[in-house]
Order: structure tokens, then C-alpha cells, then sequence
């Protein structure tokens, strides 16, 4: 199976094609078989290439399978002179990594393609969405099972596209298209410092393939902090920032709420967004080289955590708060990547992606039963009508808020231990993801509590019709709530008697000989740390408690005392505006400016070229009408004018005649007396 | 014998008087009559040029002048009568239509 | 001496009588004075030997255009015109332009002087009659001038009648 293991793209990729083609015709039915039967194949062929993989020879970490040669770009001289053949292939490669990502992505699409048979049923374009769901399979398996970084940007953009198509997919909807190219406009920011660092990269390596990059890094060749790998590094993260919503280029993903549900949960929380976090763990032998690079990371994702955590508290959509959720979540995963804890950071990408699909999968669950409301000031009480989802919710509250046992308490915990101990880390850091913790507890079961808990707040109309989902949506929500509840325990850690299998799992990706030196502390200080972060989520959940449970009242007072904090926060510190401002009108102006160019400059050119065409045949009619007819006229004027003294001979008398006679004659006598 | 040249003159003088009376008389009959004044001083000449040349064909001549003039007088003369009938003026300035 | 006093007082009174011709004011006086004046000249063909041509004169000229004159002067309404201007408007242009004309006339004369005298009579030709000479050239040398003579005066005869005629309504 291992060997053709490029099947596992290519099942999505043929469900593409055929809603590309013939999805039209299909019915629903046929649409569900094709569309989720595929990527059901993708996993189960993925399964099995795992479990070959595993029976490999236990030094052998890493399978490579080349399909062709891409680009043979022949003989390549370098940043500093030597001469490299630069050679890119299609090729694919598993390794524990890719492994990870391959599970994640395969697991939790597949998951919730079931889930949207039963949510996008009603809807029209039904062949259209599973298309591009499809399509978006394809590409995120090209990127995570891609062996080069040319090959991987291909997958890169595509899930670019998909999203781009997919948060526009109720494209009637101006702010959902709006939406779409916001997304897409953000992504192509980060994707010009892709571009640049594979650039750079090509230049100074002489090759883009992942083993050959990590081995001349890790050989030495390169002093740690050389300019080269430091711009490599900063500009493959700008890339990170724009497809990872970090910090500058986050703005596109709370806007993206206005794609479906379903594509809210796949794309913007389990898989595309963490394809950032996947490239800087796979460059980390780069990034090690580049302490420079590795505290912007770092910096960027506590600032982005913190921020976003903020924004999350006051919003009154029920997908804003999980986007900006999201968006906190990715932070840490950076923030730990930040500080060398690469596998911490990959650890905390799985278990949120099982339980923030999980949260976004429940969200919508809410809203269909719901009939499309969103807004939580009108939820509330909900928790005996939709079980199976208000119980799946909890799950995934308690997971992402760090409960012990839950999933999401060993992955952050992990990262919280890290970005203290780690000589890249210091108290700032953890300090910094200490209070999102805090924050995030509280805004999620802020979020719960709202939806679930109290009197309900839900219209009179709506009322009658909440129901729980079927079956084909509920049961994807109990798998992947299993998942959250059970995926932390291969991290359990070692202090409290676990081995870690996972960190294990990843070492070989992750060894380099060069980095950092072990984070052995004292293990008190990991026990102490610990139960600092249970207790601020424990503070966080009783705030929660009190203010939605105990007296719903206080919320108000609070947003009435501190009127001008609160309306700053709730409009998302106005970053939106002041990008608007700075960057997207002054993009327009330069729009309109060339437009202007074209229709003054070029179209006046053409309408100039055709004017003076116009202005030649008035010139022409002009001296035709006034010198050619002009002169004719002239002459006959001459000719009149002369014509008058001409005319006082003609008297009619006809002694004036006889005396004209004598005139002559003597005239003519004279002439002749004078010659003669 | 008379000189030749003498006649000549004689004639001149006579030709000019009828020049004069056919420029600046208004009467057409005196118009008419000047230029019998002119015819003469023509015999005038060709006589005495024949005399001179002791041919007879300038009398000859004369002869014709004379035949001449009188059909040119008969004609002139109907021409006045039918001009008078129409116009009811012998005044030669005042028969102007034939102008611009 | 005597063809010299002669010519003298015919000339004068042919240059006198023309001037009178001119210049009076009744048209019946104008044509009695151009008898008087065609009476002279006739005198001077005389004086040439030109007999024949003064018997012409006198018969056709005087007899003849001269009466026709007077008839056609009658018929015209002299009263009216009697009282009118005499003199266009323009005599003394003229007056000035003929006056230049004899001025070259004269001066031609002058140049030719007297030379222009009688040359002496060739020996052995006696003049013949004159009028059997202009009998003779007539009908023999210029017979073709006199029958076209002759036709000019039928068509002369025949324009003066019809332009003369009253029109038939």
C-alpha cells in the first residue's frame, strides 16, 4: 500500500472531478456515495500505509516515493558561488509527522464529510459543496504528504482556493463573497513570503526537498544565526501568519464564519489553518539555526493567543467565538514551536483538532436545530432539548479549556511547561499563555452556559421546531468527542508516569544534534506549573458560572461600567478598520489611479489618435471649403469687381459708342505717327 | 495749281466738323446730317487724290459714297420715324436700353 | 490766281456753312445750311474737273437726301425739341477728342508739306471727257460695284419702307 501511496490524494481528487463534471446530474444519494465514499477510501488506504509504515525496519524513519521529476532545473549556482543541481520532484513522504497530520486530516475530514450529508442536506448546490470539499481533501493531502516545499506549496495554494470557494459558497450573499475574497487577498500576503523563503531557499541550499534541506542544515554548514536562514525562516512564517491567522494577517478568519459550518470545521480549525504550524515543524532544523526567527514565532503566538482570547470574550456569534478561539489556539501551537517544543506544538494541533471540529460540528448542530439562528443572546436552556449535542459540547468545552484527563489538558499543559523551561522560552511567555488559558476557559464556558444552561432566551417561533440532529450528524459528534477525551494519552506525560509516546513518536523528525540542550528542570517546577494551569482554567470555569448561571445580570453591569474597554473589544480593537484604512483603500486608490491611467491615458490615447483622425478631415474640409473654394470664389469676385468699371462703358448711348470709335482712331493715328 | 495738300486739309477740317457734330449734338437728325458732312469731306479727298493721280476711279468712288450715303440716310431716316413712334423723342441720349 | 481765290471762298464757306450745320438749334435751319454746305463742296469737284460728280452731287445729294431729310424732319415733332438742350452733356469730351484727331491730321499734312503739288502732265495723254472716263470706268472696270450699288439700294429701299411702316394690329 506504501507504495502507492499516492492514492490517498488522488480518491478525493477523483470525487472532484466527478462533482465537476457530472455532479449536476447526481442525485444527493449518489453525490453522498461518491463524495464521503472517497475520502472514506483515503482514510482506509491511509490506515493501512501507516501500518506498512510502522513495519519498517525500526531505523528507518522516513519513506520517500518519487513519482516523477517535476522540474529539472539542471545546473544551479548558489548565494555564495558553488555550483548544485536544483531538481524538483513529485514525490511523497512519510514520516511521524506527515503520519500525524495524515491521521488528522484524513480522520477528522472524513468525519465530518458524514456530518454533511445530514447538515447541507436541505441546501441547494449540494454536488457543488462535496466538489470542493473534495477538491480540499486533494490539496491538504498534497501538502502534508508532499516531500519538497515547491510540492507542498501546491497544496498550499489549493487549499487557499478551496477556501476561498468554500467560505463563498452562499456566494448570493454579498458578505459571504466578501468574506471569501477577504480570505483569499490575506492568504496571498503570506503566500508572497512563501514564495520568497522558497526563492531563498533554492539559492542558498541548492535543493527544496525536505531530507536534503534538514541535512545540510543539520550538517553544519550554516553558523546558527546566518542572515540566509534567518530570512528563510522569517519569511516561510510570514506564510505561516497568513494561512495560520496569525498576527498581522488573522483579520480573514472571523469573517470566515460565513462559509457553512462544516467548512468552519474542517478548513478554519482542523486542518487548513494548521498547515502553518505543519511547515514551521518541518522546517524546525531551519528555524533551530535561527534564534531570531524562533522568538518572533514565539512572540507572535503568545501576542496572538492573548489577543485573540480577548477579542473571543465579548462576542455574541456563536462561530466568531470559536474562530477567535481558533485563532488563540493556533497561537499556542506557534508559541510552542516558538521555544523548541515542536512536538508539543504538533501534540496540541491533534487534540485541538479533535475537539475544536468537535465544538464547530456541535455549533452547528445548535443553529440547524435552531433554524439558523447564531446569535447566543437568543439561545440558552438548551440542554435537555439537543442531548446528544449539548453532552459532545461539554466534552469539547472541558477539553479545550485544559480539565484534567481531557485531551487538550496534556497538549497545553505541555506547551504552558515548555515555553517556561526552554532556553528559547522564558517567564513572559508563560506568563502570557497562563492568562489565555484563564481567558479561554472563561469565554468557553461562557459560550457553553449561554447555549445550554439557564432560561431560554430562544424566540417564541423558533421554539416549537428545536430538534435534535439525526443520526448522520450525531454520530460523527460522539466519535469525535472519543477522540477528545482519549487522544491526550499517548502524551501522557512523563512525570506523572507516562512515557510521552508521542514526543518519542517525533523525536526522529525533531533530533538535531545542534539544538537546544535538554529542558530538564526540576520536575517540580512541571508538577507546580501544572497545577497553576488547572487552577486559572478551574477560576475561569467558576467566573464563567457566576456571571451566566448564578446572577446572568452581571455581564451587563460589567459592560456598563467599563463602557468604552468593552466597545473597543467587541469591535475587535478596530484592526479591520484600520487595515481597511491603511492597506485595502489605498490598494483601491491605486486601483481606480491606474483605471484612471487606462481610460485617460491609453483609451484617451486611442480616442486622441481618433479625434485627430476627425480633426485632419475637418482640417481637410476647412481647406477645401475656404483656399480650394476660396481661390474659385476669388476669381470670380476678381472677375466681377473688375467687371464693374467694365460695365460704366456699356451706356447704351450711342454717342458715348461714337465717341469711343474716335478714341481709337486716335489712338490708333497715334501709334502710327509716333512709329513711323 | 492748287496743292493737293490744300484739299486734303479742306477735307480734314470738314471731317472734324462732323466728328464734332456727331459727338455733341443731341438731335438725331443733326447727328444724321453731320455724318453726310463726313461722307463729303471723304468725296472731298478721294477727288482730289484722283486729280492727283490722274486716275478717274477715286470719282468712281465718290460715286458709290454718294449711292452709299443715300441708302444709309433712307434707312437712318425710317429708323428715326419708327424711333419717334415708339419713344415720342429725337434725342439720342435719351434711347438707352441697350445697357447694363 | 482765279482756282486759288476760288477754292479759298468755296472752302470758307463750306467750313462755315458745316459749323452753321452744327450748331443750330431749329433742324430745318441745320438742313438749308447743309445744302448750302453740300452747294460748296459740289463747287470744289468743280474746280477739279470732276464735272460729272458735281452734276451728282447736286441732283442726288441735294435733290434727293436732302429733301428726305426735310420730310422726315416734318414728321418728327420739332416744337418739343426746339426747346430742349441742344448739347449732350459730354460735348466737351468731344469737342476735345476730335479736335485732337484734326490736330493729328493736320500734322500728317504738314509733315507731307506741299509736296503733294499737281506733277506735270505726262506728254501725249489728252484728258479725256470726264464724264465718258467715269462712263467708261463704270461700266466697264467696276460694272460688279455698280449692280451691287444697285442691290444696296433696293435693300435700302425696301429696310426704309419696313422700318417706316405703321404696324398692322
Amino acid at each position: 500500500m506504501l507504495e502507492h501511496i499516492w492514492l490517498i490524494p488522488l480518491f478525493p481528487a477523483l470525487g472532484a472531478l466527478t462533482q465537476l463534471l457530472i455532479g449536476r446530474r447526481l442525485s444527493n444519494k449518489a453525490v453522498s456515495a461518491v463524495s464521503v465514499g472517497l475520502p472514506g477510501l483515503s482514510l482506509l488506504w491511509a490506515l493501512g500505509c501507516i501500518v506498512e509504515f510502522f513495519r519498517l525496519p525500526s531505523d528507518v524513519h522516513v519513506f520517500n516515493k518519487v513519482l516523477y521529476s517535476w522540474l529539472p532545473a539542471g545546473a544551479f549556482r548558489l548565494a555564495d558561488g558553488s555550483l548544485s543541481n536544483l531538481n524538483v520532484h513529485v514525490g511523497f513522504q512519510l514520516d511521524p509527522l506527515s503520519t500525524v497530520m495524515l491521521l488528522v486530516v484524513t480522520g477528522v475530514g472524513f468525519l465530518i464529510h458524514v456530518y454533511s450529508i445530514g447538515y447541507m442536506g436541505h441546501e441547494g448546490g449540494y454536488y457543488r459543496f462535496f466538489g470542493y470539499m473534495n477538491l480540499f481533501m486533494f490539496s491538504m493531502l498534497v501538502l502534508v504528504l508532499a516531500n519538497n516545499y515547491l510540492m507542498m506549496f501546491v497544496g498550499w495554494e489549493g487549499v487557499g482556493l478551496c477556501s476561498y470557494l468554500l467560505i463563498g459558497f452562499y456566494f448570493q450573499r454579498g458578505s459571504a463573497s466578501d468574506a471569501g475574497k477577504k480570505a483569499f487577498v490575506v492568504n496571498r500576503i503570506g503566500d508572497a513570503g512563501f514564495l520568497l523563503g522558497v526563492m531563498l531557499m533554492a539559492v542558498t541550499f541548492g535543493s527544496l526537498d525536505f531530507q536534503e534541506v534538514t541535512a545540510q542544515a543539520i550538517s553544519g554548514r550554516f553558523p546558527v544565526g546566518s542572515s540566509a536562514i534567518v530570512a528563510i525562516c522569517i519569511l516561510l512564517f510570514i506564510g505561516a501568519t497568513g494561512k495560520s491567522a496569525q498576527i498581522p494577517l488573522y483579520t480573514w478568519l472571523p469573517d470566515a464564519m460565513e462559509g457553512p459550518t462544516p467548512v468552519s470545521a474542517l478548513i478554519h480549525a482542523a486542518t487548513m489553518v494548521t498547515a502553518g504550524v505543519y511547515m514551521v515543524a518541518r522546517s524546525n532544523a531551519l528555524f533551530i539555526l535561527a534564534p531570531t526567527a524562533m522568538a518572533l514565532v514565539a512572540g507572535i503566538g503568545a501576542a496572538t493567543a492573548i489577543w485573540a482570547a480577548s477579542i473571543g470574550l465579548v462576542q455574541n456569534d456563536i462561530k466568531r467565538v470559536l474562530a477567535y478561539s481558533t485563532v488563540s489556539q493556533l497561537g499556542y501551537m506557534f508559541l510552542a514551536c516558538g521555544v523548541g517544543a515542536f512536538g508539543a506544538g504538533i501534540f496540541h494541533l491533534m487534540t485541538h483538532a479533535f475537539f475544536k471540529a468537535l465544538l464547530f460540528l456541535g455549533a452547528g448542530s445548535v443553529i440547524h436545530a435552531l433554524s439558523g439562528e447564531q446569535d447566543m443572546r437568543k439561545m440558552g436552556g438548551l440542554w435537555g432539548r439537543v442531548p446528544t449535542t449539548a453532552k459532545t459540547m461539554l466534552v469539547a468545552t472541558l477539553a479545550i479549556s485544559g480539565a484534567p484527563l481531557f485531551s487538550g489538558f496534556f497538549s497545553k499543559d505541555e506547551i504552558l511547561w515548555k515555553a517556561f523551561s526552554s532556553p528559547y522560552g522564558s517567564l513572559l511567555l508563560w506568563l502570557v499563555g497562563f492568562a489565555t488559558a484563564g481567558l479561554t476557559a472563561f469565554y468557553m464556558f461562557r459560550l457553553f452556559f449561554l447555549t445550554f444552561a439557564g432560561q431560554s432566551r430562544v424566540p417564541h417561533e423558533i421554539e416549537h421546531h428545536i430538534h435534535e440532529s439525526p443520526k448522520v450528524m450525531t454520530i460523527p459528534l460522539i466519535c469525535l468527542a472519543v477522540g477528545a477525551l482519549a487522544a491526550g494519552y499517548i502524551g501522557w506525560p512523563k512525570i506523572l508516569g507516562g512515557s510521552n509516546h508521542f514526543e518519542h513518536f517525533l523525536e526522529p523528525v525533531f533530533e538535531n544534534p545542534r539544538a537546544m540542550p535538554g529542558f530538564e528542570h526540576a520536575w517540580q517546577s512541571e508538577f507546580g506549573l501544572m497545577l497553576l494551569s488547572v487552577g486559572v482554567a478551574l477560576a475561569g470555569f467558576l467566573v464563567a458560572y457566576f456571571w451566566y448561571v448564578k446572577r446572568p445580570e452581571t455581564p451587563q453591569l460589567v459592560a456598563a461600567k467599563a463602557r468604552p474597554i468593552y466597545q473597543v473589544v467587541l469591535n475587535k480593537y478596530y484592526i479591520d478598520e484600520l487595515y481597511d484604512a491603511l492597506f485595502v483603500n489605498r490598494a483601491k486608490n491605486l486601483g481606480n489611479a491606474l483605471a484612471a491611467f487606462d481610460l485617460g491615458v491609453v483609451d484617451g490615447g486611442v480616442n486622441g489618435v481618433a479625434w485627430s483622425t476627425r480633426m485632419s478631415g475637418e482640417v481637410s474640409r476647412f481647406w477645401d471649403t475656404w483656399v480650394i473654394d476660396g481661390l474659385v470664389n476669388v476669381t470670380a469676385f476678381v472677375v466681377k469687381v473688375m467687371s464693374y468699371p467694365a460695365k460704366l462703358i456699356q451706356t447704351g448711348g450711342v454717342q458715348t459708342y461714337a465717341w469711343m470709335i474716335t478714341l481709337g482712331v486716335l489712338i490708333f493715328m497715334a501709334y502710327y505717327l509716333v512709329h513711323f | 495749281m492748287i496743292p493737293t495738300s490744300y484739299y486734303i486739309l479742306l477735307g480734314s477740317g470738314l471731317f472734324t466738323i462732323g466728328v464734332i457734330g456727331v459727338l455733341t449734338r443731341r438731335n438725331v437728325l443733326i447727328i444724321l446730317m453731320s455724318i453726310e458732312l463726313i461722307l463729303n469731306a471723304v468725296n472731298i479727298n478721294l477727288v482730289a487724290l484722283s486729280q492727283y493721280f490722274r486716275s478717274v476711279d477715286g470719282q468712281v468712288f465718290a460715286i458709290f459714297v454718294i449711292t452709299d450715303a443715300a441708302a444709309g440716310a433712307a434707312v437712318g431716316l425710317g429708323l428715326i420715324i419708327a424711333l419717334f413712334r415708339n419713344k415720342e423723342t429725337v434725342n439720342a441720349d435719351e434711347i438707352d436700353l441697350l445697357k447694363w | 490766281m482765279l482756282t486759288l481765290t476760288a477754292f479759298g471762298i468755296l472752302s470758307a464757306v463750306a467750313l462755315v456753312s458745316g459749323v452753321m450745320v452744327i450748331t443750330r438749334r431749329n433742324a430745318i435751319h441745320s438742313i438749308i445750311w447743309l445744302i448750302v454746305t453740300l452747294f460748296a463742296v459740289g463747287g470744289i469737284f468743280l474746280l477739279q474737273h470732276a464735272e460729272f460728280l458735281f452734276a451728282v452731287q447736286i441732283i442726288l445729294y441735294v435733290g434727293g437726301i436732302m429733301v428726305l431729310f426735310l420730310f422726315v424732319v416734318m414728321l418728327v415733332n420739332i416744337d418739343v425739341a426746339l426747346k430742349e438742350a441742344q448739347f449732350s452733356r459730354q460735348w466737351q469730351l468731344g469737342l476735345f477728342t476730335a479736335v485732337l484727331v484734326f490736330a493729328q491730321l493736320a500734322y500728317v499734312i504738314y509733315k507731307i508739306g506741299t509736296g503733294l503739288s499737281l506733277p506735270p502732265q505726262p506728254p501725249g495723254s489728252e484728258p479725256a471727257h470726264n464724264t465718258q472716263a467715269i462712263g467708261q470706268a463704270l461700266y466697264q472696270t467696276y460694272m460688279l460695284p455698280v449692280e451691287i450699288a444697285s442691290l444696296l439700294l433696293l435693300v435700302a429701299m425696301v429696310g426704309a419702307v419696313i422700318m417706316a411702316k405703321r404696324k398692322l394690329e
